[in-house]
Order: structure tokens, then C-alpha cells, then sequence
């Protein structure tokens, strides 16, 4: 066998009583394509981490074209080709694309911005990356902003390409345009190692998979030769069943009637333009659309938070059969009315929790108003944080721990089991799964399906269409701000949707390519 | 490949702890720290004076506590510290970044000063001590509201704010001394020593025992307002995460003005002590330093009311401890200056070591080839 491009072998890393990687070995050769797999905390990210010169391992040792070498900054990486595309794009906005590439390069010679948009353009369509140099970074799509950060390690001479999660934030089609760029890279023998928890992903483009769990390094295997089901019963440890038990809608009414919204943030940015849509109790209606399109705001707008410059919110209590406009109240008016709206926001400790406090004290968010005196309780709040631990198996030393200290996972499942128990009669949740493992995530799944069983009204924005085609019963198709299409989930193509996403997207750059 | 071993990996490494340290193990790291700071001020001490550090030591105690006198004095520093040190932590577990204890204190006292001098003759003393209880509190509620104001509706910067208002007070302060003394001395002397009109009552034949149980009561009640009721429980939610109190609901508008309120209102109190119950006069420098001392103590003890007796007893200990040693050994003040600082330098730098962990490079002992 040819020497791997890079090796690992037996590599372990600690932090504190935490063992983040133990004992992992891989390779990946030239021309090979490896996709990492583990669940969320499997230590993945650390072990690229340590590949890539930000951290140091504890124990074993990394090769190199066979020769083992000691990398201590992301420096000696570089020195050693290694180029690693962050989930977080390290870009600055204000610079065009060709300067992002060359920054921070000591390049012997004058700069010359011509040689530098060149060689940019001659790597482009080597491997078939569509970018204009000139253009600046707060003007691009996240593909784009993706891309230079693709070419900012190629400029740099990476032969080892290291991916950590690059389709969270794609549409399908720009996936996979992105695959086709890392199969033409393959053959051109870069060694490639794609970080990833979509199983689908691993199968279409990858050689090899390596598998972690909880650190510990499970096993290689060839693509060829696995399917789905191994997969994932290498990466949890045991076997699992994926599906989601889809039940039709039993005597859907309309609950919350949204009509022609318009939102205008601060900047004076139109986040949402027209957007009109029904929720029906007992059904779940999913949103999809590329991050950023508006989803936030919509939801906010229900909830109360954000102000609306057009439109109403019309909600239908189900125990008076009143209609109440929900437009422009607070969220405690909103509770006042009786309108029982429950809502798990995307951003989980900076929304939906205090991250200091403990479970308890984030339980006691939706009610400590209770009670006549000035004092709050503690006993109900105490009771719900024991039953929610329990029932959804949140890992927590106890009750009384800060939720910043449990991991993501569980801080979900906190913040969804509050919610659910205030017994809505509408329930938004937004990215839900973000960062979840697959067992939390069917569990989160599951509950959903249930509060729909209940007659709840369930808006549950998505990024992963296959799970929304899965889950919902309608999906709105968001795009810009602007409903793209209202679309029936049984009946759904991922393709179809992927294409309304961007609809609208492409109206609006040749809109602004004529002005 | 030997010499390459040896640079390899970093010779410390500093990582946030993933766990909270268990609160044992965190005291038995503050008494280290207290214990090193003791023996590195021996050295200083032995260094720089040449007396023995024992003795030092046992001086410093016996300047709070050699004495029934000084026990007070030592209690009565600790409660107008304290009480200003209560008062700034609503605002801090909001993440308000008050600084302006000092105005706010300085206004309750010249609001309780201009009451003696104005009705010492109209008013009977105890009626008298209730309207300047009730002025110096609504002087240092105003104080703070100002600043309060403008940050619930344009998001102005606190701390600037605060820090402005309190030359506003100093100045406000000197022009009424200036207004008020008729003699050429320009110090405004003790108001009403004939009658003693608007004076706190000595109880007990204590001076100070009035000052020391209004403040004893007060932690308590900081303490059960802060952990225990709704309003409490609003500021954590408001200090934790502005998005998150507006998401359940919360009005984050009126908690910031309702709290700037309560501790104005507190800070003015600790004016009014200090005037009636202290110094029965009104000067500049009043509040000693107290108003920025008292930051220090809240942050020290976490904001926890309780802790903070203990962080404020350390503090006032310190000082009078460091003043006793430098009449009794005639050094100069700056030594004793010195010795504080370093003592509180340990005490501070502790806190590191609890919050953080740090990892030396192993020695590699067996042929690892």
C-alpha cells in the first residue's frame, strides 16, 4: 500500500476529567476521500483540532508522507499543507475575495493584486469553483463565503483538506456542487477528511469512513461495503431505529392565520415581505429555507418580540372561539389573553435560557408569576425540573446545575420539555436538532408528533429537508423574506423545494445586477 | 529527533474549567492564598523595616481589636461599607454598571445635612431624623434614576454615566459647604452639636449600634430580595440574558429603573448614616472611597449579601490594621499601603486558580523511542 498522506496513530487527547479523543488511528491517502463520522461530542472536531495545529495531543503521533512530524501551531500545519475549513467562516467582510485569500501571506516581492486574481482564477477552474476575486465578502451567499474559504487554503498549497461540517449551511443543490468540486479535487490527489453527521453525505461521497463514539476511535470501513444501518449502529453503539411515525390530521382547524406581514429590521433591511400562511391544529407545518431567509423573524413576530410594519396575526382560542389579533402586544399581553403559545427560539441559551442559572430557576421562566405574594415558589418549578430530567433522560450531576455546564443536547431537551409542559395550543420551535445527537433528535421528533396527536398547532422551522419531508404535513417554502411556495410534505421532492429556496434568491441578485 | 522531543509541546497550558470547583476545595485555595500573602508580607516587612513580622502581625490585629472602642470603630467600618456594597449589587446581578455609588451616597448625605441645617430649629429631633431618613432617600434614588432613565430608552453607557454624576455631587457638595459656613474656615463644622437635633441616638451607650443593626438588618433583607422573591428573580433573568427576560415577557424597561431605584434609594440610606448616625456634617470626601471599595466587595463575594460581611470585614480589617501599624512602628503609610495590596493581590489572583486549571508539561521519564 502507498504511504498515507497523513496518519494518525494512537492518538489521545484530555481535557480535565474529559477524554476527548483515545486512542484513535487513521489515514487517509492521496486521492481519497474520508468522511469522519460521530455523534455531537464524539470529538471529532477536537481530533481535527489537533491535526490542524490549535491543539496539542497528549499522547501519539502523526505522520506525514510517512515521516512523523510534531505539529504545535496552525503554522507548522500549514508548513505541512494541512488546510482546514472551519464551520465558522474566519473571513473579514469589508475585503474582497482575492485579499481575503492573501491575507496574513508573506509572500516574497512586491504584491501584486493582478498575479494574485490570476493564480485565484487559475485555481477556480481547475477544480471548477465559481467566484469573482473582486467581490467583497458582506456581498456573498454562505456558499460563496464557503468557497473562499476553500480556495484560501488551496492558494496556500493545502494537499490535505480537512472539512469540518461544510453542508450545514447549503441548500441541496449547492451540495452538491460542492461534492462534484471535492471528487474533481480527489482525482486531482489531494487527500480530503469531511467532518459530517448526514449518513446520506458519507455514502455518496466518501472512500472511506472512520467512525468515533464518546472519543474512543470505533473503526475504518470501506463505503462500498456499509450501509445506513451500520453506520449508525457503529456510531451510538447500538442499534436504533430511524423513522418517524407520520399520523394524518385529525380535525385540522385553522389556529394561528398569518396575513400579509411585512417586517423591517433595523437596518432598514425588509426581512419579511407579504409572508401569509395558516397553522391548523394538529398538524404540523414545517418552514425551510436557507438560514437567514427570514425564519427568526416570522417567528418572533408571533411570539411577540418583533415589531410588524403590515399584517395581523390572527389566533383562535379554542376554549372561547374568540379571534384575538396578536399584532403589536408584548409577550406577557399575549399570555394575558390566554393564548397559549409556547416557543423554543434558535438561539437556546441566549433566548429561550439563562445560562447561569440552574434547571430549576429556567424552569420557573414561564411561571413564576404565579402566586399573589412577592415570593417566588420553587416547589412546582422543582418537581417539573425532576420530571423533565427524568422523562427525557437529561444528563445533569442534578437540578441545581448551571445549564451552561450540560451540553447541547440536554439544554434542548430542558428548554423543549418546559415548553411542551405549559400545555400549548401552538408550538414553534426553530432548529430544534442543531447540534443533537441522533437519539435526542428522534426523541425531539417523537415529542413533536405527540403534541400534534394532542391537537397542538406545530410550526417547526428545519434546515434538514429530508427530516422535514419526513415530520411535516405542509411545508412553507421560504425564500428572502418572501413565501416561495406552500408545499404538501407527502407528496414533497427535496429537489423541488431546494429550487423554491433560491427562487427567489436569484429574482432578486438579477434585480440587482440591472440597477 | 531527541532535540525535536524537546520543544514540542507547550510548558503550560491554561483551560477553563468544565465543572464549578466544589466550594470546599475553593475555600481551602482562598485560605492557602491568605496564608502565602501573610508570609510574602513577612518578607516585605522584614526587608524593608527590619521588624519582626510577628509582631507586625499582632499589632495589626489589636488596631481592630484591642479595644472595646476600636471592636466598634472596626464594625462600624464595616457596616457603612457594607451597606454601600449592598446597595451597588442589585444593579451589578443586573449587569448595570453602576459607579456611581459616591454620587449617589453624596447627595443622600448633603439632602440629610441641609434638613439639620434648615430645621434644627422648627422640627423636634425625632420627627426631624424621619424627613432626613426620607430626603437622603429619595436624593440618591433620583441620583441613580437619572442614569437609569437614559439607559432603558437610548442604551446609554452606565458606567460613564454614572462615573460623571458623581462630580456632579462632589461640586453640588462644596457649593452648599461654601453657602452654609458664615466663618472664614470653610469647613462646615458639626451641625446642631448644641442640641444634638437630628443626631441618631446612641443605644446601648453605642454610638454606632444604630448604623450596625440597620445594616445587619439590611443584608438580611438584600439577601432574601435578591433569592428569594420575584422581583429578585427578575434581575437574574435581566443580568443573565436581555433577549431571554423579553422572551418570557419580562418589561426590562421598568426592571432596570425599578432596581436603579431600589439601590439609590440604598445608597442614599448609607448617606444618611453616615450623616446622622456618623458624622452629623457634610464634606467632599465623606464617603471615603467607599462608593469604588464597595465594587470591590460585591464582585469578591459573588454578589451574595452574606459573603459579603465576610469580604467587607477583610477589607475594613486591612485598613485599620495597616493604619494601626504605621503610627504604632512610625513607618510610613505606604508600607502599610503596600502590605494591603498585597494581601488583596493573592486574595484577587486566587480566584484564578479556582476558575481555571493549569497543566505543566509532563516529564517524559521512560524510553518512549
Amino acid at each position: 500500500m502507498a504511504t498515507a498522506a497523513i496518519e494518525l496513530k494512537n492518538i489521545s487527547k484530555r481535557f480535565g476529567s474529559i477524554q476527548a479523543n483515545k486512542g484513535v488511528n487513521l489515514s487517509v491517502n492521496k486521492g481519497e476521500i474520508l468522511s469522519l463520522l460521530g455523534e455531537n461530542g464524539s470529538g471529532k472536531t477536537t481530533l481535527m483540532n489537533m491535526i490542524s495545529g490549535i491543539y496539542y495531543p497528549d499522547e501519539g503521533q502523526i505522520f506525514i508522507d510517512g515521516e512523523e512530524v510534531v505539529i504545535r501551531s496552525p503554522k507548522d500545519a500549514f508548513r505541512y499543507n494541512i488546510g482546514m475549513i472551519h464551520q465558522h467562516f474566519k473571513l473579514v467582510d469589508l475585503f474582497s475575495a482575492a485579499e481575503n485569500i492573501v491575507l496574513g501571506l508573506k509572500e516574497e516581492g512586491k504584491f501584486d493584486m493582478k498575479k494574485v486574481c490570476a493564480r485565484v482564477a487559475e485555481i477556480s477552474e481547475r477544480y471548477g469553483f465559481d467566484i469573482d476575486p473582486n467581490k467583497k465578502i458582506y456581498e456573498m451567499s454562505v456558499s460563496e463565503k464557503q468557497t473562499v474559504e476553500i480556495i484560501k487554503v488551496l492558494y496556500r498549497g493545502a494537499n490535505i483538506l480537512i472539512l469540518d461540517e461544510p453542508t450545514a449551511v447549503l441548500t441541496p443543490q449547492e451540495t452538491q456542487k460542492l461534492f462534484t468540486i471535492l471528487r474533481r479535487m480527489r482525482d486531482d490527489g489531494k487527500a480530503i477528511i469531511i467532518i459530517t453527521h448526514k449518513l446520506h453525505e458519507v455514502l455518496s461521497l466518501s472512500d472511506r469512513v472512520s467512525v468515533l463514539r464518546k472519543g474512543e476511535f470505533i473503526g475504518t470501513v470501506k463505503t462500498a461495503e456499509t450501509n445506513e444501518s451500520e453506520l449508525t449502529e457503529m456510531m451510538v453503539g447500538k442499534k436504533v431505529t430511524l423513522d418517524i411515525k407520520r399520523t394524518d390530521p385529525v380535525d385540522p382547524v385553522d389556529r394561528l392565520v398569518v396575513g400579509s406581514i411585512d417586517v423591517i429590521n433595523h437596518d432598514g433591511v425588509k426581512v419579511l415581505d407579504d409572508v401569509c400562511f395558516t397553522a391548523r391544529s394538529g398538524e404540523i407545518l414545517g418552514i425551510a429555507g436557507i438560514a437567514g431567509s427570514g425564519q427568526r423573524e416570522l417567528l418572533e413576530c408571533i411570539a411577540g418580540l418583533q415589531k410588524v410594519q403590515r399584517g395581523k396575526v390572527l389566533y383562535n382560542n379554542p376554549q372561547t372561539g374568540e379571534e384575538e389579533n396578536l399584532r403589536d402586544k408584548t409577550p406577557l399581553q399575549i399570555r394575558q389573553l390566554g393564548v397559549r403559545l409556547s416557543f423554543v427560539p434558535e438561539d437556546r441559551l441566549g433566548m429561550g435560557l439563562v445560562s447561569d442559572m440552574d434547571i430549576i430557576d429556567n424552569m420557573m421562566l414561564r411561571s413564576y408569576r404565579k402566586g399573589a405574594t412577592a415570593f417566588v415558589e420553587r416547589k412546582d418549578p422543582k418537581n417539573l425540573a425532576d420530571t423533565i430530567i427524568h422523562d427525557l433522560e437529561v444528563v445533569t450531576p442534578s437540578a441545581t446545575t448551571p445549564v451552561r455546564q450540560l451540553s447541547g443536547g440536554n439544554v434542548q431537551k430542558v428548554l423543549v420539555g418546559r415548553e411542551i409542559a405549559a400545555a400549548p395550543t401552538v408550538l414553534m420551535v426553530a432548529y430544534p436538532v442543531r447540534g443533537l445527537d441522533i437519539n435526542s433528535s428522534y426523541m425531539i421528533y417523537n415529542m413533536l408528533n405527540e403534541q400534534k396527536k394532542k391537537g397542538v398547532a406545530v410550526i417547526f422551522v428545519g434546515e434538514d429537508l429530508d427530516v422535514l419531508i419526513e415530520l411535516c404535513d405542509r411545508i412553507l417554502v421560504i425564500g428572502s423574506g418572501k413565501v416561495a411556495g406552500i408545499v404538501e410534505a407527502r407528496d414533497a421532492d427535496k429537489n423541488e423545494i431546494g429550487l423554491l429556496m433560491t427562487k427567489s434568491d436569484s429574482l432578486q441578485e438579477g434585480g440587482a445586477a440591472d440597477e | 529527533m531527541s532535540k525535536q522531543k524537546a520543544v514540542k509541546e507547550p510548558f503550560i497550558h491554561i483551560t477553563k474549567k468544565r465543572n464549578d470547583m466544589i466550594w470546599w476545595k475553593a475555600w481551602l485555595i482562598r485560605g492557602a492564598a491568605v496564608l502565602l500573602a501573610l508570609i510574602v508580607c513577612a518578607f516585605i516587612i522584614v526587608l524593608l523595616t527590619g521588624y519582626n513580622p510577628i509582631e507586625v502581625y499582632k499589632k495589626m490585629i489589636e488596631g481592630s481589636f484591642a479595644t472595646k472602642r476600636k471592636v466598634w470603630a472596626l464594625l462600624q467600618g464595616i457596616a457603612m461599607l457594607l451597606c454601600i456594597s449592598l446597595a451597588v449589587t442589585p444593579a451589578f446581578k443586573m449587569k448595570f454598571w453602576n459607579l456611581g455609588a459616591q454620587g449617589q451616597v453624596l447627595v443622600g448625605a448633603l439632602a440629610c445635612a441641609a434638613c439639620m441645617f434648615y430645621f434644627k430649629s422648627t422640627l423636634p429631633s425625632g420627627l426631624l431624623i424621619v424627613v432626613m431618613l426620607f430626603a437622603a432617600i429619595v436624593a440618591g434614588m433620583v441620583w441613580a434614576l437619572i442614569p437609569a432613565f437614559f439607559k432603558a430608552h437610548w442604551n446609554t453607557n452606565e458606567s460613564l454615566f454614572t462615573l460623571m454624576m458623581n462630580y456632579i455631587a462632589i461640586q453640588l457638595v462644596s457649593f452648599a459647604v461654601a453657602s452654609w459656613v458664615t466663618s472664614g474656615s470653610g469647613v462646615l463644622g458639626l451641625l446642631n452639636a448644641d442640641t444634638n437635633c437630628g443626631w441618631l441616638p446612641a443605644v446601648f451607650e453605642q454610638k454606632y449600634f444604630i448604623n450596625v443593626a440597620t445594616v445587619a438588618l439590611l443584608t438580611v433583607i438584600m439577601y432574601v430580595y435578591l433569592k428569594y422573591t420575584k422581583h429578585g428573580y427578575e434581575i437574574a433573568v435581566v443580568g443573565g440574558s436581555e433577549n431571554t427576560a423579553r422572551y418570557i415577557g419580562i418589561n426590562v424597561k421598568s426592571v432596570i429603573l425599578r432596581t436603579l431605584a431600589f439601590s439609590g434609594a440604598m445608597c442614599g440610606l448609607a448617606g444618611f448614616l453616615l450623616v446622622s448616625g456618623t458624622h452629623h456634617t457634610v464634606t467632599e470626601t465623606l464617603e471615603g472611597g467607599m462608593g469604588f471599595t464597595a465594587i470591590m466587595v460585591s464582585w469578591l463575594a459573588k454578589f451574595n449579601p452574606i459573603v459579603m460581611v465576610l469580604t467587607s470585614f477583610l477589607i475594613v480589617f486591612l485598613q485599620r490594621g495597616s493604619s494601626e501599624i504605621a503610627t504604632a512602628f512610625r513607618l510610613n503609610e505606604s508600607v502599610a499601603d503596600i502590605l494591603t495590596g498585597v494581601i488583596l493581590f493573592f486574595i484577587i489572583g486566587c480566584e484564578f486558580f479556582i476558575r481555571y486549571e493549569v497543566h505543566f508539561r509532563k516529564k517524559h521519564k521512560e524510553g518512549e523511542e
